[in-house]
């Protein structure tokens, strides 16, 4: 019989605890793949968050650091520094890059690190049982924003990739999804891309994935997509937003 | 004379850490210390030896690169001043947690709060009991001159390294500010790749830097190997400095800038014929109990001088364990005490005993 | 031998350099020496003051509550330290801008007009140089040579060649130094 899929090889054998739906598995395979396809699985740094990807460690066999909430863009600009010629990404969600650790982000990103950074944004806090975000979109109901986000109590939804492509040492900057084939297989090209920016020392590269968290949205996996397609896409338009 | 060189304490620290072979120096200014920073980019090292020198945006990124940094197994360091090691707390745990080596030099100020920027020596709970959350230690060394500042630096690094723990050099505005002689004979070249340990990334061993554990069992395993660590940095790195103990009735117990002060106070004492001693723990954690149990046995009283309201004389009262008094002498808020105020105080107690 | 001096005035009289120079003219000499500044932001028009302490014997404490001399530039600084020097001691001061004269019996009390020589002289910048001459002449706590030698290795590469002028700032400094 003819082999037609198989997993990537990257992949570790560990049972991911994501939850059924989730996008972080299919985030992780297509990094996995990515770092194969370019050979440099023995000379990439990860940089894990927290949050739910807190143990992308586990299912991705590469170097690994597990970052402090919000810090993964420093501890990676300080492994990229010191080992200039390794591939140095950070993976980490929008609690950990748009809330606690705007900070680190920004800076990482107006240094122009030769790091790539994947921002995984659901739109809430997953991990810690579905609280409000600062991406969280206006209405929408979270742990903390029980009756709907309001933007006179909450603010407003916080769009991090538009705002880091204004800064001079970000040079690629790139919203994408992973809920069908083809969305995956665009985002993949995306994270390739930013890695071989990184490689090549063109300063930091910025993709963002918009993902559904059914658990946390308290939704069906496929109603989740749903929502988030009628929902999330016209606010976080996927496109490429600086190249 | 080549080598000795008329520096602060502050440059002496960067002088240092070019000349120990360090890697990487991750930093935010603050005043008492911003001098080592600067001088690090004045000198530009990353021309000669490649020792990265960074700008941070803030204390909490600076610790945070140095946890990168000491994630791939190479000599990396940071300094601030108190309320920027405040800052630093988190990511100190985290580094302690991990199991990874690394120097944090602090010129303390005056707190709480913003405080001051003068000299103080309140941050001796932060640097000895843990100063952040979780059962962990940091080696702390307290230098009581520049050429110390220049040493610990080295010996900083060797003790990270021998126990994968991260050091603190706890200094402070006094000593980070004056100028002394430095003799700056030691050197030694950054490691070179096949020098690293295995245990670090970016040696291709596919390693995991982490201290999460969510199995209470196994994590409860970390913490007994952590303290297994600890008990052995407790039994083997003890160090202190005795002066005029051998017959002295009185023994004066000062760590670094005080213990200058205070050995000037042994003197003043020592020429009125009172027969008083200074020991000067040198590491403070860990501290020198066992030696002050046996000076308890002879000595009449103990006169802690520390530059805040009375944070290692718990340290002595614990040693001495109730067999003599210890009394405590202490400036605060950036006031210093002079030899004759330890003096006046030590007499005070002299002549009632 | 041990000497400590606390040398204070207003930032931007060249009060911590002055201390520098004499610090490294005891290196020279192979002493022990320690120079501790009151530091802060006042850069300048502030209060500065730096204690320097030059020893032939180990030093123990670079903070002092009692001085062997005191070299006085403000008013201020009069205030904080006339009473600061040892019974015996000497106090030498700047009559520039002094309301309130030293007045203790149990010191040797020196004055110089140096800020109005000085600017007299068109020698401004070396203020703080012929204070240190002055000092010197009444304290020959260093020879004068290791003084320039002390001077050459505190001034950057760029304004070496101000040591002659310095040198003949300090001249001006020790013939002016006068006793009350």
């Amino acid at each position: 019989m003819e082999k037609v899929y198989s997993k990537p090889r990257l992949l570790t054998d560990a049972v991911m605890h994501y939850c059924p739906g989730c996008s972080h598995g299919t985030i992780h395979k297509i990094v996995a793949e990515v770092i194969a396809e370019l050979g440099i699985e023995s000379s990439t740094i990860g940089v894990s968050p927290v949050g739910c990807s807190v143990f992308a460690y586990k299912y991705i066999d590469i170097d690994w650091i597990q970052a402090a909430h919000g810090r993964a863009c420093a501890v990676a600009s300080a492994v990229k520094r010191l080992e200039p010629e390794k591939m140095v990404f950070t993976y980490q969600g929008d609690g950990d890059l748009s809330a606690i650790g705007t900070g680190e982000t920004i800076h990482a990103c107006n240094r122009g690190e030769n790091i790539a950074v994947i921002y995984v944004n659901n739109a809430i806090y997953g991990m810690t049982g579905g609280q409000m975000a600062p991406t969280t979109l206006v209405g929408m109901k979270t742990s903390t924003s029980p009756g709907g986000r309001e933007v006179n109590i909450h603010g407003y939804p916080f769009k991090v990739a538009d705002m880091v492509a204004q800064l001079e040492g970000v040079c690629y900057v790139t919203r994408q999804s992973v809920h069908t084939p083809a969305s995956v297989r665009k985002a993949k090209k995306a994270i390739r891309l930013a890695f071989e920016n990184a490689l090549a020392g063109k300063g930091l590269s910025f993709v963002e994935v918009v993902s559904s968290c059914n658990s946390g949205w308290k939704m069906s996996p496929v109603g989740a997509n749903e929502w988030m397609e009628q929902n999330m896409f016209p606010f976080y338009k996927l496109g490429d937003i600086k190249v | 004379m080549e080598d000795l060189k008329l520096i602060k304490g502050n440059e002496a620290v960067a002088l240092a850490a070019i000349r120990s072979g360090c890697d990487g120096y991750f930093g935010y200014p603050i005043t008492p210390q911003s001098e080592i920073l600067e001088t690090l980019m004045e000198l530009r090292p990353w021309e000669t030896t490649g020792m990265v020198v960074l700008q941070a945006e803030s204390e909490v990124a600076s610790i945070n690169m140095v946890y990168g940094g000491a994630s791939t197994g190479k000599r990396v360091m940071t300094s601030s001043s108190s309320p920027g090691i405040s800052l630093m707390a988190e990511g100190i745990s985290y580094i302690a947690g991990a199991g990874l080596p690394c120097l944090i030099v602090n010129v303390q100020r005056g707190g709480p709060g913003l405080g001051t920027i003068q000299p103080s020596q309140a941050d001796y709970w932060q640097a000895v009991k843990g100063g952040a959350h979780g059962d962990f230690r940091m080696i702390v060394l307290a230098p009581a001159s520049v050429q110390e500042m220049y040493d610990f630096v080295f010996d900083g690094f060797d003790l990270a390294f021998k126990y994968r723990v991260p050091v603190m050099m706890l200094s402070d505005g006094i000593i980070g500010q004056m100028m002394e002689k430095v003799a700056m004979g030691r050197e030694r070249p950054r490691w070179s790749a096949d020098e690293l340990g295995d245990w670090c990334v970016g040696v291709g061993k596919n390693n995991i830097i982490t201290s999460l554990e969510l199995d209470p069992q196994v994590m409860e395993g970390r913490n007994l190997a952590l303290q297994r660590t600890y008990n052995e940095i407790e039994d083997n790195e003890v160090r202190y400095e005795e002066v005029n103990t051998d017959d002295a009735e009185y023994v004066i117990v000062a760590f670094g800038s005080s213990a200058r002060i205070a050995s000037e106070a042994v003197e003043l004492a020592r020429r009125d014929g009172m027969k008083v001693g200074l020991l000067r723990p040198i590491t403070l954690w860990p501290f020198p109990y066992k030696r002050l149990r046996q000076l308890a046995g002879s000595v009449k009283r103990f006169l802690v001088a520390e530059l805040n309201a009375g944070q290692m004389v718990e340290d002595v009262r614990l040693a001495v364990d109730g067999c003599v008094p210890v009394d405590h002498c202490g400036r605060m808020g950036g006031m210093i005490f002079s030899p004759e105020d330890i003096y006046e105080q030590l007499k005070g107690h002299g002549k009632g005993i | 031998m041990k000497e400590t001096v606390i040398i204070a005035g207003f930032g931007g009289q060249g009060v911590l350099s002055m201390g520098k120079i004499l610090a490294y003219a005891g290196v020279v000499e192979g002493m022990e020496v320690s120079w501790m500044p009151a530091y802060g932001p006042e850069m300048r028009g502030g209060t500065a003051n730096v204690t320097v302490i030059l020893s032939d014997k180990p030093i123990s404490s670079p903070i002092a509550g009692v001085f062997d001399t005191a070299v006085i530039l403000n008013q201020q600084s009069m205030d904080k330290f006339e009473s600061a020097v040892r019974p015996g001691g000497v106090l030498i001061y700047d009559t520039n801008g002094i309301t309130r004269h030293p007045e203790r019996k149990d010191i040797t009390i020196y004055s110089m007009d140096a800020t109005e020589q000085a600017a007299r002289r068109g020698m401004a910048r070396m203020f703080n140089t012929m204070v240190l001459g002055g000092y010197l002449k009444v304290r020959p706590v260093v020879r004068g040579q290791s003084v320039v030698e002390g001077l050459r290795r505190s001034l950057p590469e760029r304004a070496q060649k101000l040591v002659p002028e310095n040198e003949r700032a300090m001249r001006v400094g020790a013939e002016i130094v006068a006793k009350k």
